[in-house]
């Protein structure tokens, strides 16, 4: 079968399992970070991961494309076990496309060398082909008048979305969303979350670890509620937010709705 | 002056055979010590092992020694090659150790994020070395490469004893005691022309820092 045959087909299986993270656990020294970790998600999906803080949620969310290894148990993404190391997991990861809490673009290149350095250098595209689609990812970030300047020159909200722009132009399975709105100032945090709401609404296979409890509300598929290295409850944001079942839920809801 | 303005040819071709000699060891040291820095930070225990050693045999011996080992221990082991090549190979092995060590406080002082959204992209050790972290590393250790460097011009007068041929240092020694000019008036010559050379690096190192520094 090639290549195209099976993009094609798995393409045409919405809601099939893409992230599958069997019994994953993982320690830092004593700490018991990641505690037996069940979770599916499937195709096309908006998986929200929320919790207090030190619950491991972010350190969930890394695992997937290997940011941090497990010790124990198996992630699969479309059903192929991730690798261990070297140029199969560098494949693997130009698959996940990932957006971190502190943007991270590089600061030496310009907002346009962000976007095309990923499908240059990994996919090989040419130069002109790669100029073109960041262009139009930037666009459609609305960022694309900023393309010749560097990082430092633009805004918290601005830079998220070329970060945004950067992982969607890899065409990847699935989106990883690390707090992505946490370093932001209030006013630019809705730009950043129209724009994730944009995607959801596209049908883009996303995780997202926020405290952005509107956002959890508007556009997940799915609430993930985590607390001291496990997952305590999983429900439809409705659900969960009108009648959590867990007291640890019910404590946190609590306090973070109240103000 | 005398004797300098008396010999100004000498001088002139005396400066440019050390300036050749600079420019050689110049670029293979900066090559040398960029590759064992991605050595030294890459996953590959083998490798990290190789850069630790080489640091550690050239940044702690004698510059003295290691020209000697060249040009005296290199060509009983069958290698001969001319004393210039020597003196350049010696003092390419040195200057490198530390230009090893400057690239890689340069290479630690780039933010963790930036080794992580590179991986995340897809793009491979060697890949993320080339295009995100040395290119801004290097851009962070200017100032100690520059200091380096700067300290391998000064060390190519102790190359010049060993026989470069030709170059500031020899024609100081021919002035001196083959054609018996004082000292004072020789050297003080010689050490204008390496400090042509030097002040020159170090304003050329200003305006390069100034035009590639990184804002974040």
């Amino acid at each position: 079968m090639t290549a195209e045959a099976t993009a094609a087909e798995t393409a045409a299986r919405p809601g099939e399992p893409l992230v599958v993270l069997d019994h994953v656990d993982k320690h830092f020294g004593s700490l018991h970070v990641l505690q037996d970790i069940e979770l599916t998600v499937n195709r096309g999906e908006v998986v929200v991961v929320i919790g207090p803080s030190g619950s491991g949620k972010s350190t969930l969310c890394r695992t997937i494309n290997r940011l941090e290894t497990i010790d124990d148990g198996s992630i699969t993404l479309d059903g192929e076990p991730l690798p261990a190391e070297g140029k199969a997991l560098a494949r693997l990861r130009a698959e996940v496309g990932m957006v971190f809490q502190s943007f991270n673009l590089f600061a030496h290149k310009t907002i346009l060398e962000n976007v095309t350095l990923g499908p240059t250098k990994v996919r090989g595209m040419k130069k002109a082909e790669a100029d073109k689609l960041a262009k139009e990812l930037l666009d459609r970030v609305g960022v694309g008048h900023q393309a010749d300047k560097y990082p430092a020159q633009l805004s918290g909200g601005q830079q998220q979305r070329v970060a945004i722009a950067r992982a969607l132009a890899m065409q990847p399975k699935v989106m990883l969303f690390d707090e992505p709105t946490s370093a932001l100032d209030p006013e630019m945090i809705k730009e950043v979350l129209d724009v994730m709401v944009d995607l959801a609404k596209q049908g883009m296979t996303m995780v997202v670890v926020t405290h952005e409890m509107g956002f959890a509300r508007t556009a997940a598929d799915r609430v993930v509620f985590m607390a001291d290295g496990a997952i305590v409850e999983e429900n439809t944001p409705e659900e969960f937010f009108t009648n959590p079942q867990s007291a640890r839920a019910q404590d946190f809801l609590g306090k973070i709705l109240k103000h | 002056m005398g004797p300098v303005i008396d010999n100004l040819d000498l001088y002139w071709s005396g400066f440019l055979q050390s300036l050749e000699f600079i420019l050689w060891c110049l670029v293979g040291s900066l090559l040398v010590g960029t590759v064992m820095a991605a050595f030294r930070v890459s996953p590959v225990p083998s490798l990290r092992a190789l850069a630790v050693a080489y640091v550690n045999v050239f940044r702690n011996t004698p510059l003295t020694i290691v020209l000697f080992f060249m040009a005296f221990g290199l060509p009983e082991l069958g290698i001969n090659q001319s004393y210039f090549f020597f003196a350049a190979l010696g003092l390419i092995l040195y200057t490198g150790a530390f230009v090893c060590e400057a690239l890689r406080s340069g290479v630690n002082a780039v933010p963790a994020g930036q080794a992580e959204a590179a991986r995340a992209l897809g793009l491979t050790f060697t890949q993320s070395m080339r295009q995100v972290i040395l290119p801004q590393a290097f851009r962070s250790a200017i100032p100690p490469l520059g200091s380096v460097q700067i300290a391998m011009f000064k060390n190519s007068a102790v190359a010049g004893a060993f026989g470069i041929g030709g170059d500031l240092y020899s024609v100081g020694k021919t002035l001196t005691s083959a054609r018996g000019y004082d000292y004072v008036p020789v050297l003080t010559g010689v050490a204008i022309g390496y400090l042509i050379i030097t002040l020159t690096a170090a304003a050329l190192l200003t305006l390069l820092e100034r035009k590639v520094a990184i804002v974040r």
